[in-house]
C-alpha cells in the first residue's frame, strides 16, 4: 500500500492524557492500572475484583453547549483526547488542503455509550417499561454516535462511519480508512476510537472467567486474565507529511480465524495470515521488523497461540512485547492506542517492557524484555485480535 | 467508483431466494401482505452453532450464500463487509435487563454473541473462511456507508467483495426509540469487472455537502417494508436491478450523500 503519515496524533489513557504524559508513564515504567475502583453510578462498585486502566476525570467532563446531546462516558473519554496534542489544530490546517468534506472519520468501538443505556434500564418506568427521557438513543447509546460526534466536534463533512469488530475495531479501521483513500472517495481521514469502561463489558468477560484478580501479566508462566482498560486515540491519515521525522503506516493486514466466537484457533494460524498480508502490504520481510507489540491480552489462551503464530513469523530475535500490562485492555480502541505508543517508541528509541511479566512462560520463546531498552526502532508490527475470530495487524514505520 | 454487481439476494416478509424475489422486486409479481419471513435454521452452521445463532446470523448467513453462489464464488471467498444498524438488539436487551436486575451475572454466551461483528464471525465460522471482514454501524446511514466501503474496497483492492446488509427486529424499550418490526437482509456481490452475468453495473460516489431526501422504491409494497427497517433503504437499490433500467439513487448519508448510478 502507499504509505499513509500520521500528521496528528492524541490519545488518553489510563497512562496518562496526551502523548507527553503517556512518554512519560512509559519511560518512568508507570502502569496505569489500578485495583478497580469503576463505580458506574456513584456509590455503586461494579464488585468483580481485578484491576482496571481507569481515565481519572470523565465524570466531571462537560461536552460544550452545542454537542451536549452525545454526551455519554464515551464520548467524552473522546473529547478528552481531542483536546490534546494540537490534534484540531492539525486537523483544520487539512481542512484547509482538502477541504471539509474530503476527510472521513472512520473510528472503532465495541460498546460506544453502552454505560447511558445500562443506566436507563435501571431508571424504566414501573408502569411503562420505557426508557426516561434523558436517555438519547442516537446521542449517546448508538454504535454511530461516536463517529457522529467527532466529526461534529472537527467539522469534517466527509463520509463518516463507525467500526465495530470488537478488539480489533480501531485497527481494522484503519484500514477501511485506507480503502476509501486508495479509492479516491477521501484525500485523508481522522481513524481511532474510544471505549470506556461499563457494566457489560466488566461483568462479560467475568463470566467467561477471563479477568486477572492480580494487574494482568501477559506472558507470565502465572497470567490468569485480562485488566479491563479504557482509552480513545486518534490519528489523521494522509498521503503526505506534513512535518520531518514522522510515523507512517505502511501496511495493514486482516484475516478471520473461522474457528469460534470468543476462543482463538490455538495454532494462530489467523493471527498469522494477518501478520504476514501487512508485511506483504508493507513490501518488507520480516527481519525489517524491530518490534512486535503484542495483542498480548494475559489470557492462557490468547498469548500462546500469539506467540506461535509470531515465532513462525519472526523467529526468536525479534523483540515483543504487549502493552496491556500498562493500559489494560482498552478493547475496540486498543489498536489504535497500541498504535500511537509504537509511534512514540520509533520517535523516542524506546523499546517497551512487557510490564507484568516476571517469568516467562516455559512454552514461549520469544523475546520479551522485562524493563524498557534504549535502541532504535524503524518498523513495528502491531497486533489487534478480537471475538468473532477477527485479527488485524498494522506495520508503522518510520516515514522515509 | 464503477463497480460491477455479479451477485445479489435478500429475505425480508414476502421476499425469499431470487428466483421468487426477482419478479416482486421488478413489480410484476404483487408482494404478499401476510407473508411471514421464511428463514430456515443455516445449514452451514454445526448443530451447535446453529442453537446459539439468532435471527440477525439467519438474516445475514441466507443472503450471503445465495448471492456468493450467484457470483460464482464459493460462499466465504470474498471479504465481507457487514452493515447493520442495531445489530443483534436481542441480546442487547436481555443483557441490560440482567445488568439492571438483582443478579447482574450475564451469560457468557449472550455476551460474546453480542459484540456487533458476531453475525460477520458465524459467517467465518460456518464457512471456515480466513477471508478479512468489517462490520459498521452507521444508524440510518448504514446502507449508504456500507455500500460506499464495500465499493472502495473492491475498488482499493481490486477485488471482488461481499456486501451484506441486515437488521432484525427491536424490542420494547430501545424498540420504542429505535422503529425495528420487521427482519430484512441483503446481500450484494461487487466486482471490480463485469465477468459473464452482471446484474448491473454502478457508479458510486459520495457527494459532501449535499443533502437529499431519503431515497423511496417506487413500489408502495416495498416502500412498506423499507419503513420498518433501517437497512431496507436496501431495497431502493434492489428494486432499480430487478427492473433492469437505468437508475440515478441518491442515499442520504450524514450532510452529505452515496449517489448511485445503475445500467442494467
Amino acid at each position: 500500500m502507499t504509505p499513509l503519515h500520521l500528521t496528528a496524533t492524541t490519545l488518553a489513557s489510563a497512562l496518562g492524557v496526551g502523548l507527553g504524559a503517556t512518554l512519560d508513564a512509559l519511560r518512568c515504567e508507570r502502569s496505569g492500572l489500578a485495583p478497580c475502583d469503576f463505580e458506574p453510578t456513584p456509590a455503586e462498585p461494579v464488585g468483580i475484583g481485578g484491576h482496571v486502566g481507569r481515565v481519572a476525570g470523565l465524570e466531571e467532563i462537560a461536552l460544550p453547549a452545542g454537542l451536549v446531546r452525545y454526551d455519554c462516558r464515551n464520548n467524552r473519554l473522546a473529547w478528552l483526547a481531542l483536546q490534546q496534542d494540537g490534534f484540531i489544530e492539525v486537523v483544520q490546517g487539512a481542512i484547509g488542503r482538502h477541504g471539509a468534506g474530503r476527510i472521513a472519520v472512520v473510528l472503532g468501538t465495541s460498546t460506544s455509550g453502552i454505560l447511558s443505556a445500562e443506566n436507563a434500564y435501571r431508571a424504566r418506568d414501573p408502569a411503562t417499561g420505557l426508557l426516561p427521557d434523558w436517555f438519547r438513543y442516537d446521542g449517546s447509546y448508538d454504535l454511530f454516535s461516536l463517529s457522529r460526534f467527532v466529526a461534529d466536534l472537527l467539522d469534517l463533512t466527509g463520509p463518516a462511519m463507525t467500526v465495530s469488530t470488537a478488539c480489533a475495531s480501531s485497527a481494522r479501521a484503519c484500514l477501511d480508512a485506507a480503502h476509501l483513500i486508495a479509492s479516491g472517495v477521501v484525500d485523508a481521514a481522522v481513524v481511532g476510537g474510544a471505549d470506556s469502561l461499563c457494566r457489560l463489558t466488566l461483568r462479560g468477560f467475568d463470566s467467561l472467567e477471563l479477568v486477572s484478580p492480580t494487574r494482568c501479566r501477559p506472558f507470565d508462566a502465572a497470567r490468569s486474565g485480562i485488566s479491563i482498560g479504557e482509552a480513545a486515540g486518534f490519528a489523521l491519515l494522509e498521503r503526505e507529511p506534513v512535518a520531518r521525522d514522522g510515523v507512517a503506516l505502511l501496511g495493514i493486514g486482516a484475516s478471520s480465524d473461522g474457528y469460534h466466537m470468543s476462543s482463538p484457533q490455538p495454532d494462530g494460524i489467523g493471527a498469522e495470515q494477518a501478520m504476514r498480508r501487512a508485511l506483504h502490504g508493507a513490501r518488507l520481510e520480516p527481519g525489517q521488523i524491530d518490534h512486535v507489540n503484542l495483542h498480548g491480552t494475559g489470557t492462557r489462551a490468547n498469548d500462546l497461540m500469539e506467540a506461535r503464530a509470531v515465532l513462525r513469523v519472526f523467529g526468536t530475535k525479534t523483540p515483543c512485547a504487549s502493552t496491556k500490562g500498562w493500559t489494560g485492555h482498552c478493547m475496540g480502541s486498543s489498536g489504535i492506542v497500541e498504535a500511537l505508543i509504537a509511534g512514540l517508541c520509533i520517535t523516542h528509541d524506546l523499546l517497551p517492557a512487557c510490564l507484568g511479566l516476571e517469568r516467562q512462560d516455559a512454552e514461549i520463546a520469544l523475546d520479551l524484555p522485562q524493563h524498557n531498552r534504549a535502541c532504535r526502532i524503524d518498523r513495528v508490527m502491531s497486533n489487534s485480535f478480537g471475538f468473532g475470530g477477527i485479527n488485524v495487524s498494522l506495520v508503522l514505520g518510520r516515514a522515509a | 467508483m464503477r463497480v460491477f454487481l455479479t451477485g445479489a439476494a435478500v429475505r425480508a416478509p414476502g421476499l425469499g431466494a431470487w428466483e421468487q424475489a426477482l419478479p416482486v422486486l421488478a413489480d410484476e409479481v404483487a408482494l404478499d401482505p401476510a407473508a411471514m419471513l421464511d428463514l430456515p435454521p443455516p445449514a452451514l452452521l454445526s448443530a451447535n452453532e446453529r442453537r446459539r445463532s439468532g435471527l440477525p446470523v439467519r438474516l445475514a448467513l441466507a443472503v450471503c450464500e445465495e448471492a456468493s453462489r450467484m457470483a460464482g464464488c464459493a460462499p466465504g471467498a470474498l471479504p465481507g463487509i457487514f452493515g447493520s444498524s442495531n445489530g443483534d438488539g436481542a441480546v442487547v436487551h436481555d443483557l441490560l435487563e440482567t445488568l439492571a436486575g438483582p443478579d447482574p451475572q450475564v451469560s457468557p454466551t449472550r455476551f460474546h454473541n453480542s459484540v456487533h461483528n458476531a453475525v460477520a464471525g458465524y459467517w467465518s465460522i460456518a464457512t471456515g473462511s480466513s477471508a478479512p471482514v468489517t462490520v459498521l454501524g452507521c444508524h440510518d446511514a448504514t446502507f449508504a456507508a456500507a455500500l460506499l466501503k464495500a465499493a472502495s474496497e473492491c475498488v482499493a483492492e481490486a477485488t471482488p467483495v461481499l456486501l451484506c446488509l441486515y437488521d432484525a427486529p427491536m424490542r420494547l424499550p430501545l424498540g420504542a426509540l429505535r422503529t425495528t418490526t420487521i427482519g430484512l437482509s441483503a446481500a450484494f456481490v461487487l466486482a471490480p469487472g463485469p465477468g459473464p452475468s452482471a446484474l448491473a453495473s454502478l457508479a458510486v460516489a459520495f457527494v459532501a455537502d449535499a443533502v437529499v431526501p431519503e431515497p423511496a422504491p417506487v413500489a408502495a409494497a416495498l416502500l412498506e417494508l423499507w419503513r420498518q427497517n433501517p437497512v431496507g433503504r436496501a431495497l431502493v437499490l434492489l428494486e432499480a436491478v430487478a427492473r433492469r433500467r437505468s437508475a440515478a439513487l441518491a442515499f442520504a448519508y450524514g450532510s452529505g450523500h452515496v449517489a448511485v448510478t445503475v445500467q442494467p
